[in-house]
């Protein structure tokens, strides 16, 4: 047991020099000079994106329902490429 | 505990109709202007969906633009009437929204999706968690190295660890514009460590096995107690690259040695 701390000890040494050489700039430079913004801090939480007074959202019946869903993802899942193809969905079309 | 009786009858008929269009209007909703105001509920019911739509959205950029908005938006909608609000903290609202995504038929082929949804919730945590002055290196430099292998190193409260099958790092990064969209290896797994040093959150790609030595330091255990389990958990684990980002990233935050035995 002693043995193997004692190794450990030695190739930690070795490797934290090694890793410290990597590290030239101190996490702590990262910015300070800014102030967090408190309350803030997701934008649009309480929008309602297609306006008050109106009912299109949350009186939609169009839900999804297994077979019947319409929606293709179609954002940049379709450029990515991936072993099997692109990371695109393709519509069910059964 | 069990809630006051007087709370749940109104709120059992009030709440499942606020997000079923289906849904008969409750039976204590009415107006001034007629006993069955549907048409005005149905608005009411409009906002609530559509705000907790836009607080799944701000809160999972990236999934938008994987998906695109069409298919993000009608995710969200079928997400946010299985899983209304819980709590009153709307920061923390969306965070079963990976495990739905990981469990939602038309997003199978993408089965990475879920990772990449679980680096976005770890980011709000991480944004949210408290504010902790990260370690110096030098404070590492300057420590014994004969008891180096004894150090307990606390980790940054905001800290999330997030492991992956998936590359999930490169595909996020390729999503939030911190790297130019490209062909990925989806064949190589990455785990993503989380943090929010000074006000900026960051994500970082961890090296191989180094998730296994953070995890093992967050769990109490000394530096060489949990490079011993990392290395022998993983094949070629570098122990020379996890340690660089115990010191460089600023995850940690203070270092502490168990006290002498007394004689």
């Amino acid at each position: 047991m002693t043995t193997k701390t004692a190794l450990a000890a030695t190739v930690l040494a070795t490797s934290l020099a090694a890793a410290l050489s990597f590290t030239a700039n101190p996490a702590a430079a990262q910015g300070s000079d800014k102030e967090k913004c408190y309350g803030v801090a997701l934008k649009g939480q309480n929008d309602c994106a297609a306006g008050p007074g109106t009912t299109c959202a949350g009186t939609s019946k169009t839900d999804y329902q297994g077979n019947a869903w319409k929606y293709v993802a179609k954002g940049t899942c379709t450029t990515m490429t991936t072993p099997k193809g692109n990371g695109s969905l393709t519509a069910k079309s059964s | 505990m069990t809630a006051p009786p007087l709370l749940t009858t109104p709120q059992d008929d009030f709440a499942p109709a606020l997000l079923d269009p289906d849904h008969p209007l409750p039976a204590d909703v009415t107006s001034h202007t007629t006993r069955h105001p549907v048409r005005r509920f149905a608005v009411y019911r409009n906002n609530v969906t559509v705000g907790l739509i836009e607080a799944v959205r701000a809160r999972f950029p990236a999934i938008e633009r994987i998906v695109g908005d069409d298919f993000f938006d009608a995710m969200a909608r079928t997400f946010v009437r299985a899983h209304p609000p819980r709590s009153p903290i709307l920061a923390i609202y969306g965070d079963a929204f990976p495990d739905f995504v990981a469990g939602f038929p038309p997003a199978a082929e993408m089965p990475w999706l879920a990772d990449v949804a679980r680096l976005e919730t770890a980011r709000t945590v991480a944004y949210h968690a408290a504010d902790a002055t990260p370690l110096d290196p030098a404070a590492f430099a300057a420590l014994d190295p004969a008891r180096l292998g004894a150090a307990r190193i606390a980790l940054h409260p905001s800290a999330v660890v997030v492991r992956s099958s998936w590359p999930i790092v490169t595909v996020w990064a390729m999503n939030s514009d911190e790297a130019p969209l490209g062909p990925v290896d989806f064949g190589v797994p990455e785990d993503a460590l989380v943090l929010r040093p000074a006000l900026t959150v960051v994500v970082h790609r961890l090296p191989p096995g180094t998730a296994v030595l953070l995890a093992a330091l967050t769990a109490g255990d000394t530096l060489a107690e949990a490079a011993t389990t990392a290395s022998g958990a993983t094949p070629g684990f570098d122990l020379t690259a996890a340690l660089a980002v115990v010191v460089g990233t600023g995850v940690a935050t203070t270092i502490a040695f168990d006290p002498e035995p007394q004689p």
